[in-house]
This record gives C-alpha cells, structure tokens and sequence, in this order.
C-alpha cells in the first residue's frame, strides 16, 4: 500500500516539476539572467549526461572499451556529417561487434 | 517540407528514431523493478505516471536495496529537478499554451528536450518534441511491461550495443549546437562533463547530472552579451 502511495506522490510530483519549467511566469522567463541560464542550461546537462553514460556504471567510473568504442565511432560518423539514425546505428553495431569479438 | 506518407520530415524522423531506440530501455526498467519487488502494475504505473527514466530507476533502486520508500520518493523528485531546467528552455522554443501545455509537460525529459533544441524554428521544433513524446511514451511504457513480466528471461542488452546507442544519441543530438554556437558553449559542455565525472564517485546516481547544470553558469558570465541573449537570436527563434 505504501509502495502504491510512493507511486502515485512521485508521478505527481514528477509531473509538476515539468510543467513548471514549461509553464514558468512570463516575468520569470524573460529575466536576462534567467533567459541565459535556461539557454546554456541544456547543453551542460545533455553533454553531462553522454559522460555519464558512457563512462559510470552505479555511480563509479567505468571504462567499458566496447561501450567507449561506440561512442568514439558515433563521433566520427558525427564529423563525416552522417545522418542521425546512421550515427546511432555506428554505435550500437561497433559495441555489439566489438563485445562479440570477445573485448570488454 | 515533405511530410508525405512515405517520407517523413526531418524532425519526425529523428523522433521517432530516439524514441525507439531509447523506449527499449523500458525494457531493463520493467526487469530492474520486477527484480525489485515491485508487482507488473506498480512497474507500469510509474512508467506510466512518472515517465523520466532516470527517476523511475533511483525509486525502484532504495525500494529494492531496502532503503524507505520515502528516501526513494525524495531521490526521484530531485531527479525530475532537470526537467524543470528544460522546461524553462522549451517554455519559448515550443511557445505552447492552455490544454495543449498541460499534455505536452508530460513529455519534458531528456530525450524530447534534446529533439526539440536539435531543430531549427518552431513549427520543427514542436514536431520533432511531439514525436519523441508519443512513439518514446508508447515504446517505454510497453517495454516496462514486457520486462516486467519476463523478467528472468530478458538477456543483457549490451550484447546488441543498447548501451552505447544512450551516450551516442545525446552526443549527436547536442552536436549542432556544439559546432554552430561558437566556444563558449563547447566550453559549457566540457564542465558539465567534467562537474559530472567529479561528482559521481561522491553522490547518489542522477544527482552528477543535475549538479552540471552549474555548468551554464559559467556560460553565462564573462563576456556581456552571451550567445543566447542577443536580440537576433531571439529573433531566429520565435519565427515558424
């Protein structure tokens, strides 16, 4: 029962904090400190968010090559200017066939 | 724009690409919770109400390493915190109001945040957002519940390279911006990253992401005029 309250109190909340990003006061988003912040704020949090997944496992760093590996062909292919769906095909199938290959 | 039946537009595409490729992971969340404890409903529910992976996990993760489910509650909250930080972004990229921003807030993570920002203009942003949202929500929340109940016979999905296809998706997505917006935001991107590995061996899993966003402070100081805050840019941005 508790499990279930936990649940439904989180999705709200959940849910809330997205709609007050998307639906913060006019005056709010047209601060010029804010307005740079939320600008900029993105890009740092993806960019984390690469890192984070290629290289921590649980919260400790992890060097998985096959994984790295992936991510370094998806750079390339970026650099060649390959299309998207391309470049996450590059990266699944260098892990894949680097992790069938017996490295790890 | 071609938006045939046949050829989808460029927005669409790419949404409909992360949004299957990232809605298998339902899989591993739906398996993560069932291994938990948590019935094949409560799996569901949360995929269903609170769709932001990275706080389904750390909820899932205190339940099922026995910590209270109150401590669980508050570690997924403050994982959300990140979708506040897009919200305020998309709030002028996506330019929805009324009903229609009531259901699109539900959709504000990390993957429709990085479609959105990825297009140019309006009318491409507001597509490619709505795509990632609906096929992402669809895959995910059927993937919980296929993890869910097969939970022990789910095989790791590193084997096919799942797992470099997260960091390569946000690495792409990011891209353009990285190229076309000059240093200061390569600059941003680089100690985000660095504030994030330095953070991870010290704080619960989720929170290295959030503490990045100290990142854009810095993107935002020094030279007057930053990148974003001059009047043409705003400009390119509210035109369709």
């Amino acid at each position: 029962m508790t499990v279930w309250i936990v649940i439904l109190v989180t999705g709200l909340g959940c849910y809330l904090m997205k709609l007050a990003g998307l639906a913060a006061p006019r005056r709010l988003l047209d601060h010029p400190k804010v307005r740079g912040f939320a600008m900029t704020v993105p890009i740092a949090l993806l960019a984390a968010l690469v890192a984070i997944q290629a290289v921590t496992e649980d919260g400790a760093l992890v060097f998985d090559l096959p994984r790295v590996s992936g991510l370094a062909a998806a750079a390339v292919a970026l650099l060649l200017r390959a299309p998207f769906l391309l470049v996450i095909l590059v990266a699944a199938a260098t892990a894949a066939g680097l992790r069938a290959l017996g490295l790890s | 724009m071609n938006t045939s039946a046949f050829s989808l537009s460029p927005p669409a595409r790419d949404g409909l690409g992360v949004g299957l490729a990232v809605g298998v992971s339902g899989l591993a969340f739906g398996t993560t919770a069932a291994t938990a404890g948590l019935s094949v409903a409560q799996a569901c529910a949360l995929s269903l109400l609170c769709f932001t992976g990275a706080s389904q996990f750390a909820l899932v993760g205190v339940v099922a390493g026995g910590g209270s489910v109150m401590a669980g509650a508050t570690g997924a909250l403050l994982l959300g915190a990140r979708n506040t930080l897009y919200g305020l972004r998309l709030a002028d990229v996506l330019g929805w109001h009324g009903g229609r921003r009531i259901a699109a807030a539900h959709g504000l993570i990390d993957e429709t945040a990085a479609v959105a920002l990825a297009q140019r203009g309006r009318r491409d942003a507001r597509t490619g957002y709505t795509v990632t949202f609906a096929s992402l929500f669809l895959c995910w929340n059927l993937t919980t519940l296929v993890g869910a109940l097969a939970a022990d016979r789910i095989g790791d999905p590193a084997v096919f390279g799942l797992d470099a296809v997260g960091p390569a998706l946000f690495l792409a997505l990011v891209w353009p911006r990285l190229r076309e917006e000059g240093r200061r935001s390569r600059l941003v991107a680089l100690l985000g990253v660095l504030i994030a590995l330095a953070a991870t061996p010290l704080v619960p899993p989720g929170v290295p992401v959030l503490l990045a966003a100290v990142a854009a402070l810095a993107g935002m100081g020094g030279a007057a005029g930053s990148d974003g805050d001059t009047p043409g840019d705003r400009e390119r941005e509210v035109r369709p």
